[in-house]
């Protein structure tokens, strides 16, 4: 079962080329995709050989069916994608093929073999890797211990040979090109060089399947174009890799083939190659996305918000908003841009009243905010989307409907002299449930439970139900599959029109130009420079973004 | 030296209590080594109770129960020697005990994860109901546990005549058990699993690691060491067995653990500074000081503050202004008082 030419007739383009146009030109035999093994001419032993055939797969938690008879194969040395929304059913595929979830029903085999897949120990000795979506590294340890944890070398009696593990880790850190410290404790790595940990964790035990789980949902686009060029040489050397993402252009520039998930099935397969970006979309979502908002063009009113020289500090006491000002009209949507890091968050927290203002002043009309609670700025009319929605959106633990009157449930007519109404409650949850499109089994499920994009539309609708005067939205699409992008997108416009004055603060800079009637590009705190979003040119932006002003 | 570098706090209390007690030593050669045999007396349950829950929270598992477990084990050491008047019988009842009921709670809170504060509640309290109602008054040991004077080390001045000579075989155990815990947990497989289980569960989960088996085998095998100290005070440091005997020394050993910052040869130099303030305490006690005849209002404020029941709190007060110093700066394992529950549960 061993693979002796790892490179030699691969049936994936070899190459480094992340770009559409460079993978066309290659040719992915669809003969071989097609034809059994043994007829294709790459039967037991050769390059291109079945690794892991999934069966007929079901998994149902409770009254959720996140499976529901998924078939699937991965060959040798082939780069597969998993496609879908947010609560697709793709985790609980990839936690199936690596031991941590039974299946209820079909096989899962791995070389043929197809006995049940006990716990990750037993995946591990099948030789299947798997990078985790929450990195699974012990904080406090160091990169040579997490690497070594499980399969220890000792020098007998138990005594655990670290010396080995750091060799190790250098010398696959070497061979793969991925640069870490051995004796750096992981809880102080940048998230970017964690994952790398990950990675050369799971490659250092002997893998012929690499399970990534949104390996780039954490990552900035310079690691992020890293980790696919990673892949790559992977999936040259003979790994065969099973890619999660909602992101399609990382899709398309590295999966030979991609399964498209929806509500537990598989929708469809494809070869990277005959689809492109909006075929994707419309498979994932199950009908046409619009990937770029269609709005008219906005008719401005009076002033709302006036900020004016605003200081704010961070959590580490250290200027982070220094001498902000802006304004915000009725019926226009402005976009702060920037560099994540850039005091946005404390701007937003302090317009909020979750922060405290160290000078300036900010006014809601004629109403003066700077000292407010975030109670008071609330019922001053301000909608807040925050930026953890985790956090500071929702509560977990508690159900859709009480989450949907979070700001409001001691207000008629979710409350009477002191007493919770609970059928104005759900009343309230049911219609919001419905226009917001929230997917769940009911009000009454816990919002934890719900996928990101879910929750994230519940924030929406309990931040947009009230009518705000001022709508504030940080990153409202971050960690949101692309239907639930759109929907939110739609509302945002659809609040603008409306009559409320938007604020959006995104650090995605195809957010603020898709969306902004006016951008203000923020560097070290404070606005660099304001334009109309007619006139905003990218590079300028990003040089501006980037300190160059 | 990296080593060095990683314990200098442990070194420099070490020292520190080392170089003081060299002062007091030749200071006062009547009464410094007696005091620091007491110290040492004293400290020899809660090292070995310390380890138990240094040995519980690194994997995970948050051990309350350590009081009633030492109570049960001193219950079983005493009357089971006593009964079958073999001392060999009743330090291995003691043992064994121990290690029954570090699986009562081991299978209680891993297995079936019952909350882990209430199982420790009800191991304390079944622990007291037990030995209070089987009590029998009159009974007596047959023996002694024997003392092992160590060759070389026990002739060093007041170190040696403290730890190594005249001292009762379960002493040199507690040391050896802080020595040999300490390796394990840094230096061996077995220790750098424990670790990742107590701080991060699903990482050794998804590395192979057998979570709940390993909290399981560790919590019950720490129980002998629990057993070990409760069968040190029925046996040993007393030759009798009364009721509640323990006295919070299973509690106390919890406060040691933390000041230890869950390290075990740290756990075993704060359970000596322990045992050292409540030296001092016993001979002030003694000494009379501020007793004396006198009047006066500062006469009076002493007497108050030096009144035996007062000076017998300083042991507390001591732990108290430790925790409190130490509070914010040392971190516990992340997982410790958290059951463990698969993706599938």
């Amino acid at each position: 079962m061993s693979d002796p030419t790892p490179t030699e007739g691969t049936p994936r383009p070899v190459g480094h080329d992340t770009s559409r146009e460079h993978l066309a030109a290659h040719v992915t035999n669809e003969a071989i995709l097609d034809l059994p093994p043994e007829q294709s001419g790459f039967g037991e032993g050769n390059v291109g050989e079945v690794l892991l055939d999934i069966e007929g797969l079901s998994k149902s938690f409770g009254s959720v069916r996140a499976n529901r008879d998924i078939s699937l194969s991965v060959r040798r040395g082939e780069i597969v994608a998993l496609l879908g929304e947010n609560g697709a059913g793709k985790s609980t595929l990839v936690n199936q093929i690596f031991g941590l979830i039974t299946p209820d029903t079909g096989t899962v085999a791995v070389k043929g073999d197809t006995t049940p897949i006990k716990d990750p120990k037993d995946a591990i000795a099948r030789g299947i890797g798997m990078v985790h979506q929450h990195f699974q590294l012990v904080p406090v340890m160091t990169v040579a211990e997490n690497m070594v944890l499980g399969h220890e070398t000792t020098r007998g009696g138990g005594v655990l040979d670290l010396e080995a593990a750091r060799r190790m880790v250098r010398e696959l850190s070497q061979r793969h090109g991925l640069a870490v410290d051995p004796d750096a404790a992981v809880e102080d790595l940048p998230v970017g060089t964690q994952q790398r940990v990950e990675i050369l964790k799971a490659l250092s035990r002997k893998v012929d399947l690499l399970i990534l789980d949104e390996p780039t949902a954490v990552l900035t686009p310079q690691e992020t174009d890293e980790l696919l060029g990673v892949m790559k040489e992977l999936a040259d050397s003979g790994t065969s890799i099973v890619f999660i993402t909602h992101k399609l252009r990382e899709v398309l520039a590295v999966a030979d083939r991609v399964y498209v998930l929806r509500q537990g099935q598989v929708v469809g397969e494809v070869a990277t190659r005959d689809t492109d970006a909006r075929g994707l979309a419309t498979m994932m979502v199950g009908r046409e996305v619009v990937l770029s908002i269609d709005k008219a063009a906005a008719t401005p009113g009076e002033t709302v918000l006036e900020v004016e020289d605003l200081h704010v500090r961070d959590d580490r006491g250290l200027g982070a908003v220094n001498g902000f000002s802006l304004t915000v009209r009725a019926g226009e949507i402005v976009g702060v841009a920037g560099v994540e890091g850039n005091g946005q968050r404390e701007l937003v927290e302090a317009l909020a009243g979750m922060r405290k203002v160290d000078s300036g002043r900010m006014a809601l009309g004629s109403l003066d905010l700077t000292r407010a609670n975030p109670h008071q700025t609330h019922h001053a009319g301000i909608g807040h989307v925050p930026e953890d929605r985790e956090k500071h959106g929702i509560v977990g633990s508690y159900s859709i409907a009480d989450n949907l009157v979070l700001n409001e449930f001691d207000q008629t007519p979710y409350a009477k002299g002191g007493v919770r109404q609970f059928d104005a409650v759900r009343e309230n949850a049911e219609r919001l449930r419905e226009e917001f499109d929230i997917r769940s089994s009911g009000v009454g499920q816990s919002a934890g439970s719900l996928s990101g994009g879910n929750k994230q539309k519940v924030v929406v609708a309990r931040e947009m139900s009230f009518e705000p005067t001022l709508l504030m939205a940080a990153q409202p699409t971050r960690g949101v599959d692309v239907g639930s992008i759109e929907f939110i997108h739609r509302r945002i416009v659809e609040a603008r029109d409306a009559g409320a004055a938007v604020l959006l603060v995104s650090a995605e800079l195809d957010e603020i130009l898709s969306l902004s009637d006016r951008i203000a590009v923020v560097h070290g705190g404070a606005v660099v420079a304001e334009m109309d979003a007619k006139d905003a040119d990218r590079t300028e932006i990003g040089r501006l973004m980037a300190g160059d002003h | 030296m990296a080593w060095v570098q990683r314990n200098r706090t442990t070194l420099a209390i070490a020292a520190a209590v080392l170089v003081a007690s060299y002062v007091f030593y030749y200071a006062k050669n009547d009464i410094a080594p007696s005091m620091f045999g007491a110290a040492w007396g004293y400290a020899i349950p809660l090292v070995l109770a310390a380890l138990v829950g240094v040995i519980g929270e690194r994997s995970g598992v948050v051990n309350i129960g350590i009081e009633g477990q030492m109570l049960l084990a001193a219950f079983a050491g005493f009357f089971g020697a006593a009964y079958s008047g073999s001392m060999i019988v009743g330090v291995l009842a003691g043992i064994g005990t121990g290690l029954i009921a570090g699986g009562f709670l081991a299978w209680t809170t891993v297995r079936w994860r019952m909350d882990q504060i209430i199982a420790g509640v009800v191991l304390n309290i079944i622990a007291t109901g037990i030995t209070s109602f089987y009590l029998k008054s009159g009974q007596t040991l047959p023996g002694v546990i024997p003392n092992v004077d160590v060759p070389v080390l026990g002739s060093i001045p007041l170190i040696g005549e403290t730890f190594f000579s005249g001292r009762s075989a379960i002493a040199l155990v507690a040391i050896a058990a802080a020595v040999l815990v300490h390796l394990s947990l840094f230096h061996t497989r077995w220790g750098l699993r424990t670790r990742a289980v107590g701080e991060y569960p699903s990482a050794a989960d998804t590395a192979g690691i057998n979570v709940e088996r390993l909290r399981i085998i560790n919590v019950t095998l720490a129980g002998s060491l629990a057993g070990l100290a409760g069968v040190y005070l029925s046996m040993d440091a007393s030759s009798s067995f009364e009721r509640g005997i323990t006295a919070g020394r299973g509690f106390l050993a919890l406060a040691i653990m933390i000041m230890g910052a869950w390290r075990p040869l740290r756990a075993f130099v704060m359970a000596l500074f322990f045992g050292f303030v409540n030296a001092i305490a016993s001979q002030l006690q003694q000494s009379g000081l501020g007793q004396g005849e006198g009047t006066g209002f500062f006469h009076g404020i002493l007497g108050a503050i030096t009144a035996p029941q007062i000076l017998g709190t300083l042991p507390y007060v001591a732990t108290l202004v430790v925790l409190a110093l130490a509070a914010g700066r040392v971190r516990g394992p992340a997982a410790a008082g958290q059951p463990y529950v698969k993706k599938d549960q």
